[in-house]
């Protein structure tokens, strides 16, 4: 394939049969997702996206790139260790909300530590589907959909705040049926210098009958958002998520975890906060390391024809010697 | 045992320093096994101490001689005893004939008034001096000892102290009391007759990049140098500097295998920090820029995560990429890694573990060794998959096992676990300096570049092949796209519960298994030392090897028909060569510092045989020569029970 040629979310598809339920939100976010493959321009061995378990995790299977279907709760330990071996590799993380801040919370919020250049989509539905629709940590309190038993006796993580306060470099949001913004935040969060992430609301049409579709196009009320319904998006409200300086880091981040408050009938999409003045953990492996870049842990040639390798060993055993 | 800790008869200075953690024993520890290592000598030292920080009983175990030593014994020829506490503990330890060095301003102090002696231990001790007729204090345990042979050496520590202090400028003269660790070095080489020089070069290995820390320790040395001479014409025990025989590395166990995974090209290492796991990370960390002979350097990738979840996790997906990767741990946090090891295992990902056992269950004691982990490290994780278990026995075998495990895992694209323990990761002493660059790397059917007679959408990564390995290019590799999944799956990696696929696949996973079995030399699999067709055969493997060869030596000096079995490869097993070395043997016991016998158990499940004797230890020390060789001849004389516990040690 000519890189002149122009790629198309065609090039991205696979054959594998997608058994995700009918009127999936999961479907859009794939759709979208090779649409901004293509737009980006990326080659397919460029990219590997990894997911952990669940219907969300199935993701990669239906990806024309490396894939990596991975454990629940783990997609971003395996997606950092696939980055930080072969920085040139583009890494998509794709998850779900159970799997995100329930099981792997603690890997959550320590990514954030880390600031790897990769790309977390977050497919947050407030339901655990593929376990027949147990509450998943988003769902608020009280709420009762029709899987529960009862209402739900925990209340919800806000993953705007988490990520923010975590220290994710790059955290927007987006919804499922409007596939043109969420293919436009996808090439964003991907094009972002650092951790990003994507919380994309998404109906669970088997599970979750509450937060439907219907829902987030608030056919139930008159809530007057700029796409006729609970959603508007962020640019209406002119907010400018970029920190431009250092010094504006931390008012950003208040002002990200002010708008990711709003809930109900008024639910904001698009950048919540973009900061690129947090180097990237590559960078700071390179700044200790300048063959880093060069000479990955995965691209390393270890040892020469006879196997055997061209470390000088002498500096290291200096110290040991008597 | 008394005639065989008599000094002045055996080949082998045993030298115990002790004081509180954080008051310099380890820095005691290494001046003087780097002093005797420049005279020329072999050193072999272990580390016993408190899950503390600070101020918790710790000792250091050194062992010298003229010859390669195999392992610790259980009596020293020297304690010293920085604080009234390790005196107290380590005294009755001293052979007959041996010296005590204690700090004569401790005499008065009863041991029911040392908080961090367990009351357990200070009633034995109070019992002991009455017993002996003496007051229940250090003097009169001392007075005690003396009775049976032990030589008294009053080092008056505070006074030298006090003298030294105003030599130093008054912003050092606060700190002289850490120098209590180095006067103890002076005063024991000058016992054992070595050279002022040698003292110092053992100082400057040590202190000699901070030259205000070095001045004030060479102070303390030779001051206690000199406090020892009157003392030193009376000690029988005396070593001459030797000629060494080519060069010699003076490592410990973590460092060790650190070596050993950079020979190995191991380029990614995770790990969460854990007692006795982490030094070998943070020596690979402090080597992150690793010089190539052409004067450039390549990335040795360490990052230090937030579980050993993710640090297991992590390894797994930067060798996806093609890493070279690895994790170091102990138990509680291999017990973490048991999902991640398994999704290794299906996806036939080479990752390395290293397993630094210790004492179980739970937190156990933390700091102290066992063998408990085999059994675990065989069946980890869920379902039914290979995996490599390695063990080794001596710091030679760890340089060697840490780069070997690298190919084994490359190879047959299965996980593989290196099996060690406190004990070994300790240890510390001086190896023959392996030769590094002789070490191969091989990466088996590893694909890193783009051949257009391989390139293929989606690439079948998991093809079924005669041997069982299929080809394996990295991740980001153009035109070798191809899917890894937790689930089981087809050849290119995509979810499949189709029952004859399933199969197919769990058959390539072993068959792959079966392969390395074949075709790993015996060389690499197990040792065997002693008879041919023994009395008794003792089968072990991993940290006991050395208190087993030397208690061999012992027992066939004394004419008994013995022999050695040591296991290295445990996963896959050999199997005929346990078969072919027990029916040689009369009887054969198995020596495991663990509960249940974990090896013996292993041995019957793999062979049939049943051992004779099981020979365990749980007490959280390692296994010295003394207990091996009394039951060995126990069993021999036909009075062994079926299962003996080992409890020697301090």
């Amino acid at each position: 394939m000519a890189a002149s040629i122009a790629l198309t979310a065609k090039d991205f598809k696979t054959d594998v049969h997608n058994d995700w339920c009918p009127g999936c939100g999961d479907f859009a976010i794939i759709t979208a997702l090779q649409m901004a493959l293509a737009e980006l321009n990326l080659r397919n061995h460029q990219v590997a996206v990894v997911s952990g378990v669940g219907c969300s995790a199935k993701t990669p299977h239906y990806i024309k790139t490396f894939g990596a279907h991975t454990l629940h709760g783990r997609l971003l330990p395996y997606a950092i260790g696939v980055k930080l071996a072969n920085p040139e590799i583009t890494v998509i993380g794709a998850g779900g909300d159970g799997d995100g801040l329930g099981i792997g919370a603690g890997h959550f919020v320590n990514a954030g530590r880390r600031n790897v250049d990769l790309t977390y989509l977050f497919f947050n539905n407030g339901v655990y589907g593929l376990t027949k629709g147990q509450a998943s940590p988003t769902l608020k309190l009280g709420v009762k959909p029709k899987s529960l038993p009862s209402p739900n006796i925990n209340e919800g993580i806000n993953p705007i705040w988490l990520a923010v306060a975590s220290g994710y470099t790059w955290v927007g949001r987006s919804y499922s049926f409007d596939v043109k913004h969420l293919k436009e935040m996808i090439v964003r969060a991907v094009r972002h210098k650092g951790l990003a992430f994507l919380d994309i609301l998404q109906p669970c049409p088997t599970y979750n009958d509450i937060n439907t579709k219907d829902w987030y196009s608030a056919k139930d009320v008159a809530a007057g958002g700029d796409v006729g319904s609970r959603i508007y998006r962020l640019e209406t409200k002119g907010h400018d998520a970029v920190v431009h300086s250092a010094e504006e880091q931390d008012g950003k981040m208040l002002k990200a975890i002010e708008l990711g408050a709003e809930w109900g009938d008024r639910i904001p999409i698009g950048v919540f906060y973009q900061n690129e003045h947090v180097p990237t953990f590559e960078a700071r492996i390179g700044a200790r390391n300048p063959s880093y870049l060069t000479a990955p842990p995965g691209r390393q040639r270890l040892s020469g024809e006879d196997g055997r390798t061209d470390i000088n060993f002498e500096p290291m055993l200096k110290s040991l010697r008597v | 045992m008394a005639e065989k800790g008599s000094p002045d008869q055996i080949p082998l200075l045993s030298w115990i320093v002790g004081g509180a953690q954080g008051s310099g024993v380890d820095t005691a520890a290494t001046t003087f096994g780097r002093a005797c290592a420049h005279a020329g000598l072999e050193v072999l030292g272990k580390r016993e101490f408190y899950s503390n920080i600070k101020g918790r009983h710790s000792y250091y175990h050194v062992m010298v001689s003229p010859q390669k030593i195999l392992s610790h014994e259980e009596h020293a020829h020297i304690v010293v005893g920085l604080d009234a506490e390790s005196s107290l503990r380590h005294a009755r330890e001293v052979a007959a004939g041996g010296a005590l060095v204690y700090n004569p301003a401790h005499a008065s102090v009863d041991p029911h008034d040392v908080p961090t002696l367990e009351h357990r231990v200070a009633d034995e001790i109070a019992a002991h001096c009455e017993a002996h007729g003496q007051p229940t204090n250090l003097g009169g345990l001392v007075k005690a000892e003396e009775k049976r042979g032990v030589r008294p050496v009053p080092i008056p520590f505070t006074d030298l102290l006090t003298a030294l202090a105003p030599k130093l400028g008054a912003a050092y003269a606060m700190q002289i009391e850490r120098v209590a660790n180095t006067i103890a070095v002076g005063v024991s080489l000058a016992l054992v007759g070595l050279e002022e020089e040698i003292l110092i070069q053992g100082l400057k290995d040590v202190f000699g990049k901070r030259p205000k820390l070095y001045e004030m320790n060479e102070l303390g040395a030779k001051a206690g140098f000199e406090a020892a001479k009157p003392f030193a014409r009376a000690f029988p025990l005396k070593l001459a500097p030797q000629k060494a025989h080519g060069p010699r590395l003076f490592l410990t166990g973590n460092q060790a295998v650190a070596l050993g995974k950079l020979a190995g090209g191991c380029r990614f290492q995770t790990y969460y920090p854990i007692t006795p796991a982490s030094d070998e990370s943070e020596f690979l960390e402090a080597r992150e820029a690793l010089p190539l002979k052409d004067g450039s350097t390549v990335p040795m990738v360490v990052v230090q995560t937030e579980d050993e979840i993710a640090a297991i996790t992590m390894a797994t997906g930067a060798a996806l990429s093609g890493a070279r990767s690895a994790t170091s741990t102990s138990g509680p946090g291999f017990s973490l890694m048991m999902e991640g090891l398994g999704w290794a295992a299906i996806n036939e990902v080479p990752v390395v573990v290293s397993l630094y056992q210790r004492s179980g269950p739970s937190t156990g004691m933390p700091t102290r060794s066992e063998q408990g982990d085999l059994m675990f490290a065989l069946h980890a994780g869920h379902g039914d998959f290979p995996r490599f278990v390695l063990a080794s026995g001596d710091l030679e075998e760890l340089v060697h096992d840490a780069a070997w495990i690298h190919d084994l895992a490359d190879i047959y694209q299965t996980p593989a676990i290196h099996l060690i323990d406190k004990a070994l990761a300790v240890s510390s002493g001086t190896i023959p300096a392996p030769d590094l660059d002789a070490i191969t790397l091989d990466r088996g059917a590893l694909i890193t570049t783009n051949d257009p007679k391989t390139a293929t959408y989606p690439f079948p990564r998991f093809k079924i092949t005669e041997n069982g390995v299929s080809p394996r290019p990295v991740f980001g590799l153009e035109g070798h796209i191809f899917y890894v999944t937790g689930d089981e799956a087809d050849e290119v990696g995509h979810i499949t519960e189709d029952p004859v696929i399933r199969d197919r696949k769990m058959v390539k996973r072993r068959r792959k298994f079966e392969v390395a079995a074949r075709d790993i030399p015996e060389s690499r699999k197990w040792s065997y030392f002693g008879a041919s067709d023994p009395d008794l055969l003792l089968v072990s493997w991993g940290s006991p090897k050395g208190a087993i060869l030397h208690a061999l030596h012992d027992l066939e000096a004394r004419g008994r028909s013995v022999a050695f079995l040591q296991i290295r490869l445990i996963e896959p097993f050999p199997a005929d060569a346990v078969r072919k070395a027990v029916g040689r043997a009369k009887k054969f016991a198995v020596v495991e510092a663990n509960e249940s016998g974990q090896l013996a158990d292993i041995i019957a499940m793999r062979t049939g045989l049943l051992a004779h004797h099981r020979l365990n230890k749980t007490n959280g020390r390692p296994v010295v020569p003394a207990e091996v060789e009394e039951l060995s001849d126990k069993i021999l004389k036909g009075s062994a029970r079926p299962r003996e516990v080992m409890t020697l040690g301090s």
